[in-house]
């Protein structure tokens, strides 16, 4: 299909997106890649009166590692993303994730703020900021704060951004000595959204993991940390009982929403498959 | 606000101005006011891959671009390429190994597969596989494009013709 009738704008500064989101309010929708955006707009999910395409606001996109935080800016693409040495070398979770976000040519315009702003509870990146407990940089009228991935999503697509506020940047704290990361997504095909997802991410010492975060993807409103099964591993082998342990507390810690292709008992038979499969490979 | 804009883009090397309206998106443009109609509309939700084409170099799904977000880029698309002889051998390797039948899916099948060609000379079959995984055939069964893409791999390091 065709998208509705919209305005387009494309100002040269954050101060300028703030009048702008100020006057139009809930009319304008802020536009980075589109690669999300457009596709909705295509399928008329969403119509609205203006986008303000922020690409042309200096400042808000490029990695750069200062101290023990990498910081991605908020117009980073996912190509970007996948091809930068520092994040295979500091955030190798992220690194991994990557491969998975849909195919080359959306990767090549899609945006890593774009992706937290939105918060598909099957997208990859929201996942990973949980498990790293990452912290989003968010920009408004009033100024900056942040705010902690584990608070900033908030249900289906619904973040703790306020109205005429923009995520500008994410501040992953670098992966710690012994930390070990494992993402891995089933899809139906590669790129496609996923059925369900887990980014992983553990200290793994002489084979036993402690202090894992296990961030599900596609397994229910937002991303979903399993800290029962974190808990049922920690300080164990990866062995058949272990894992076992650990997959028997995913039915009650996931809240599955089945999808078009999947029920809830599906996805969850697939989110214990997974962890066992993360398990394994952290400690191998 | 005004819904429509004056636009400048490069397409295949031609700088063209046109007013159009902000909704219309670079696929559409391409055929509706230029008259490209190489780039294919399929699914126009970025799930087909057929409408791919490059904007300053890298591929995008061109209905997942707005023909206003182009503004002052560099578009090429498979009629540019094509005309220039940048993948004459990889249609020749298409057309050898029978990778297309119906033809629907070609021009983003090989904007894809150019972009793979010229970034990643030693792409590994299953590299092949992952980077193609964004287009669509409904024809082949894509191994004979995964064959033509190797063949293509293997003659521009220099290996047998």
């Amino acid at each position: 299909m065709k998208a509705p009738e919209f305005s387009y704008v494309k100002p040269g500064s954050l101060g300028e997106v703030f009048d702008l989101l100020d006057r139009h309010g809930d009319r304008a929708r802020v536009l980075a890649g589109g690669q999300s955006l457009l596709a909705s707009l295509n399928l008329r999910l969403s119509e609205p009166e203006l986008l303000v395409d922020i690409t042309g606001v200096p400042g808000l996109s490029g990695i750069a590692v200062s101290g023990q935080t990498v910081r991605i800016g908020a117009l980073t693409t996912h190509r970007q993303i996948e091809t930068s040495a520092q994040i295979a070398r500091h955030l190798p979770l992220l690194a991994q994730a990557v491969r998975n976000v849909a195919h080359a040519a959306i990767r090549n315009v899609g945006t890593f703020g774009g992706s937290i702003a939105l918060a598909d509870p099957a997208a990859e990146y929201p996942a990973c900021a949980v498990a790293l407990d990452a912290t989003f940089v968010l920009a408004g009228r009033a100024g900056e704060r942040r705010v902690k991935a584990r608070e900033f999503f908030r249900g289906l697509y619904e973040t703790a951004l306020n109205p005429g506020e923009l995520v500008t940047a994410g501040e992953f704290p670098l992966a710690g000595a012994g930390y070990q990361s494992v993402f891995l997504e089933l899809a139906r095909r590669h790129g496609d959204y996923a059925i369900v997802g887990l980014a992983a991410h553990a200290l793994v010492a002489g084979g036993r993991i402690s202090d894992a975060r296990l961030a599900f993807l596609g397994a229910g409103s937002t991303p979903v940390l399993a800290v029962r099964a974190a808990a049922a591993i920690e300080g164990r082998q990866p062995d058949a009982q272990a894992i076992a342990a650990a997959q028997a507390t995913l039915a009650e810690e996931l809240e599955m929403l089945a999808d078009l292709y999947s029920s809830r008992a599906t996805k969850l038979h697939l989110a214990r498959v997974l962890l066992g499969r993360a398990l394994g490979a952290l400690a191998a | 606000m005004d819904k429509t804009l004056l636009t400048t883009l490069t397409v295949n090397g031609k700088t063209v101005t046109r007013r159009i309206p902000a909704r219309q998106h670079l696929s559409d443009f391409l055929r509706d006011e230029l008259g490209l109609t190489g780039a294919h509309t399929g699914c126009e939700h970025g799930v087909c891959g057929a409408c791919t084409v490059r904007v300053d170099g890298m591929t995008v799904r061109g209905c997942l671009m707005l023909a206003v977000q182009a503004n002052g880029r560099k578009v090429d698309t498979i009629e540019g390429l094509s005309d220039s002889g940048e993948i004459a051998d990889l249609q020749g390797a298409f057309h050898r190994h029978n990778a297309l039948q119906c033809g629907f899916c070609t021009p983003g099948m090989l904007m894809s597969a150019q972009e793979l060609l010229s970034s990643r000379p030693d792409a590994t079959r299953d590299e092949i596989r992952a980077h193609m995984a964004g287009n669509y055939c409904r024809c082949t069964g894509y191994h004979a494009i995964v064959d033509a893409l190797e063949e293509v791999l293997a003659s521009r390091r220099g290996g047998p013709k």
